[in-house]
């Protein structure tokens, strides 16, 4: 009985988690969804021009990008925060000044950026080449038709593991804590770690993880919720068709239900 | 337009798919291609529009050579027309007929739904401008997909087996689309399965073997008296 209560008074201490509630509403989520969300952004961003790079035609293009992304992809994400926090920390410290912010959602987006990038691309090949034909026999050009018709295409298939990249870039923004914070610079894992250390348990570090979960849980719903939508829109049951004219002229109801995607080349 | 092509060889590796097809189209015929699987019938076709290019030979459109004309701005005055149709999943059937008036011709946002909606009227399908295609049966798409193709007012079409994907019931409303559009004068270059179209349609019958043209005609000369075995063959498979 006596080692259940420690346990509960370990991780349960509302006391603890009021006394870090403040500062992790107003200092650490701050903080870990602005770490999150600019990463988010320069990592989709070069994860694109790397998805470009590993489909184009040169190899001078391709094999780079396979480079960086079996790098990036290979390396603890706290080996790569570490080398590129503190070993380019006198550059950051003649650009900006002692801030590791700069350099931790570099290093952040990098990583990103590896996994990112190999998702693009897969969704990208995804798409049927007769997509490709299709559009270059319209007369556009192929940068165009990449632009307007294969690439959509290929990453609205990819977003659901898009997003399951952005829950583990938010998790791993937990890691820029190596590069030294100030008070002001905490986020949620940091914040949660002092407080606990103070308090001797372990509750207000829970209370960091609960906002961890307040953020990733419904992101994954999100991603459910966006295949199905994705699904139904593209190959959904067709609906009754009673009012097309022509259907009167020969046409049956809809039976196929194909989404014209499915293609035996022709 | 009329088009020709002269002497057409074009291989995949070691495997020659087309073997020195000459074929001419008067401006405003409709040529039928007819030939068992794997003739060269869809390469043929991908030559003319340059989807494709030829190792040798030539292709004319009006008498003049398309090999050193932009492939892009030749499309724009070739439609063509898939076996799967081939629309783009993600737009509504409207942004399918709109795209390339806009990208490619630059007509307003205004200007080219007003074209678009016009197109899709003549194939009966305007009150569907706004859904996607994946909600559409097969025949409704393949019409869209014709709907995008003349939105860009080629002066040539190509049908690579446009029906072949239906399900028997919507085969028709696809072929009396087509069957009009030759009536009103298009030049057409269709690959087809179905014989009934091409003797009702076609002003020629080409008949395609292993990548040479083995017999040419009006349909009644093709299909009433064949003068080749192989095609006689053929013809007692497919009728
Ligand atoms: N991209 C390609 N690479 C290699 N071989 C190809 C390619 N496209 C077609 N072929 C081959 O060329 C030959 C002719 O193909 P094609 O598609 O022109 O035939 P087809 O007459 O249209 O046949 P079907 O009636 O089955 O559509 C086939 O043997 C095919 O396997
Ligand atoms: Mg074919």
């Amino acid at each position: 009985m006596e080692t259940l209560a420690t346990l509960w008074e370990t991780f349960f201490d509302l006391e603890s988690m009021r006394e870090a509630l403040p500062e992790m509403l107003t200092v650490g989520l701050p903080n870990t969804l602005l770490l999150a969300l600019l990463s988010a952004i320069l990592g989709t961003l070069l994860g694109m021009l790397l998805a470009m790079a590993g489909l184009a035609r040169t190899r001078w293009l391709r094999w780079p990008a396979r480079l960086y992304t079996d790098v990036f992809r290979g390396l603890p994400a706290a080996v790569t925060i570490l080398l590129i926090g503190v070993g380019l920390a006198p550059l950051g410290l003649a650009w900006w000044g002692p801030n590791p912010y700069p350099l931790g959602i570099l290093a952040l987006s990098l990583i990103a950026a590896a996994y990112i990038g190999e998702i693009f691309r897969s969704g990208i090949q995804s798409v049927e080449a007769s997509q490709l034909e299709a559009t270059r026999a319209l007369g556009l050009s192929h940068g165009a038709a990449m632009r307007l018709v294969i690439i959509p295409q290929g990453v609205r298939r990819v977003l659901p593991a898009w997003v399951n990249q952005l829950i583990a870039l938010i998790k791993d923004s937990s890691l820029v804590y190596f590069l030294g914070l100030v008070a002001s610079q905490r986020e949620l894992f940091r914040i949660g770690q002092d407080y606990a250390a103070n308090t001797g348990n372990e509750s207000a570090l829970l209370l960091a993880g609960l906002f961890y979960l307040v953020i990733t849980v419904p992101l994954t719903h999100l991603v459910n919720w966006v295949d199905r939508r994705l699904r139904d829109g593209r190959a959904g049951g067709p609906e009754p068709d009673s009012d097309d004219p022509v259907a009167l002229a020969g046409e049956a109801a809809p039976s196929t239900g194909g989404s014209g995607r499915e293609t035996r080349h022709a | 337009m009329s088009v020709a092509t002269r002497d057409v060889h074009l291989s995949f590796g070691r495997h020659q798919v087309l073997r020195g097809i000459d074929l001419a189209v008067g401006r405003g015929e409709t040529a039928c291609v007819i030939g068992p699987s794997g003739s060269g019938k869809s390469t043929l076709l991908r030559v003319v529009n340059r989807l494709l290019e030829p190792d040798r030979g030539d292709v004319l459109l009006d008498g003049v050579s398309v090999l050193d004309q932009d492939p892009d701005a030749l499309r724009q005055r070739i439609g063509m027309v898939f076996q799967q149709f081939n629309l783009f999943p993600h737009m509504t059937v409207l942004r399918n007929v709109t795209l390339a008036l806009r990208q490619l011709k630059k007509l307003s946002r205004d200007e080219a739904t007003e074209l678009a909606l016009r197109q899709l009227d003549l194939v009966g399908l305007r009150h569907k401008a706004d859904v996607r295609p994946g909600r559409l049966s097969g025949g409704q798409q393949q019409r869209v997909a014709i709907a995008r193709a003349l939105a860009m007012s080629p002066r040539v079409m190509l049908f690579d087996e446009a029906t072949s994907a239906l399900d028997p019931e919507l085969v028709k409303g696809v072929l009396s689309l087509m069957a009009e559009l030759a009536g009103q004068g298009m030049t057409m270059l269709v690959v087809t399965h179905e014989m009934g179209f091409a003797r009702q349609v076609a002003d020629q019958v080409v008949f395609l073997d292993r990548g040479r043209v083995v017999e040419a005609g009006p349909p009644a000369q093709v299909f009433e008296d064949p003068r080749s075995e192989r095609l006689a063959q053929f013809l007692s498979q497919v009728l």
